[in-house]
């Protein structure tokens, strides 16, 4: 077992890391935006992946979700949430986008 | 059911704490639904909005609305009020002097407010621009999703207050731990949130 100290530097030092990561990802998202390289569909792309890593960077570090046994019931919330979400917002934009399309 | 088992999302409180931690679990579980179920309602919002996107009527467009410098700001002081409530949380978690909790709170409210005031500021700009939620489609959906966002931070602002004031009245009991929790896990969640407002509505408006 280790110190009652060591617990809190560990802590301190895992909510600085999420920090410092989030603040790399965030840069990298404004950057790819403000000084453009790419054709606007790559950018978009990296911007929605970066994004992407950035929550589960969140979930991470400052949530403290991790694979271990006991926390797996918050985790599988997260995931059936996560399935929830991509069936609603991908249907609804398939569909009205079909729509909208058959409409023109 | 050792005390360094992992119970809830969120800091754990652990062995510092083995009573409460007891407790924390299913009070902390249940919240975490709730959010579950809030980021249902965002995610909704956010379909809407990409929907309604070519929706402009000839009005103001994305592009001509959002500037990056604002967005950029507003992102850097949530994202550095998540780690300062991270903090708070260490403070409470390992019984830290109590103004250094108090502290750490306070500096993540003004924060807060800090973010609500630059987005009022940028909503204000829209207004004057005749960006206004009833002008096109577009608008009335980013008025519903992004002050949405907004109205969770400021009433996440307001429990802050509220948690500062119970730390104060109450001492560290075990309801007040469970309730800083609970905060914890709202403002963290509120940051995720952000991250996708400024990723799909902000910066992909942006993109030339």
């Amino acid at each position: 077992m280790s110190g009652p100290d060591d617990g809190k530097r560990d802590e301190i030092r895992s909510y600085a890391i999420g920090y410092g990561l989030a603040l790399v990802l965030t840069g990298a998202a404004f950057a790819t935006v403000h000084w453009p390289s790419f054709i606007s569909t790559t950018t978009l792309a990296i911007v929605l992946g970066l994004a992407l890593v950035q929550m589960v960077v969140h979930f991470r570090f400052f949530l403290h979700i991790s694979l271990q046994k006991s926390a797996r019931d918050d985790l599988q919330l997260i995931l059936f949430s996560t399935v929830i979400v991509i069936l609603m917002v991908s249907g609804t934009l398939i569909i009205l986008f079909n729509l909208r399309a058959r409409m023109m | 059911m050792s005390a360094g088992e992992i119970k809830h999302t969120g800091l754990n409180l652990g062995s510092t704490d083995e009573l409460t931690h007891e407790q924390a679990g299913s009070a902390v579980f249940g919240f975490w639904v709730f959010l579950m179920s809030d980021a249902l309602l965002f995610a909704l919002f956010f379909a809407t909005y990409g929907v309604m996107l070519t929706a402009t009527v000839g009005g103001p467009t994305p592009a001509s609305e959002y500037k990056i410098l604002p967005a950029f700001l507003e992102t850097l002081a949530l994202l550095t009020s998540s780690f300062t409530f991270g903090m708070a949380s260490v403070a409470m978690k390992h019984g830290a002097p109590r103004r250094q909790l108090i502290g750490w709170l306070a500096v993540t409210l003004v924060l807060g407010a800090a973010f609500l005031g630059m987005e009022l500021h940028d909503f204000a700009t829209m207004f004057g621009d005749g960006a206004y939620p009833t002008r096109s489609g577009y608008l009335s959906s980013f008025f519903a999703l992004v002050p949405l966002h907004g109205l969770h931070v400021f009433f996440g602002s307001i429990w802050i207050i509220v948690m500062m004031v119970q730390v104060m009245t109450f001492g560290l009991d075990a309801r007040v731990k469970i309730n800083i929790l609970r905060l914890g896990l709202f403002w963290h969640f509120l940051d995720i949130v952000w991250i996708a407002i400024f990723s799909a509505v902000y910066l992909q408006g942006l993109i030339r």
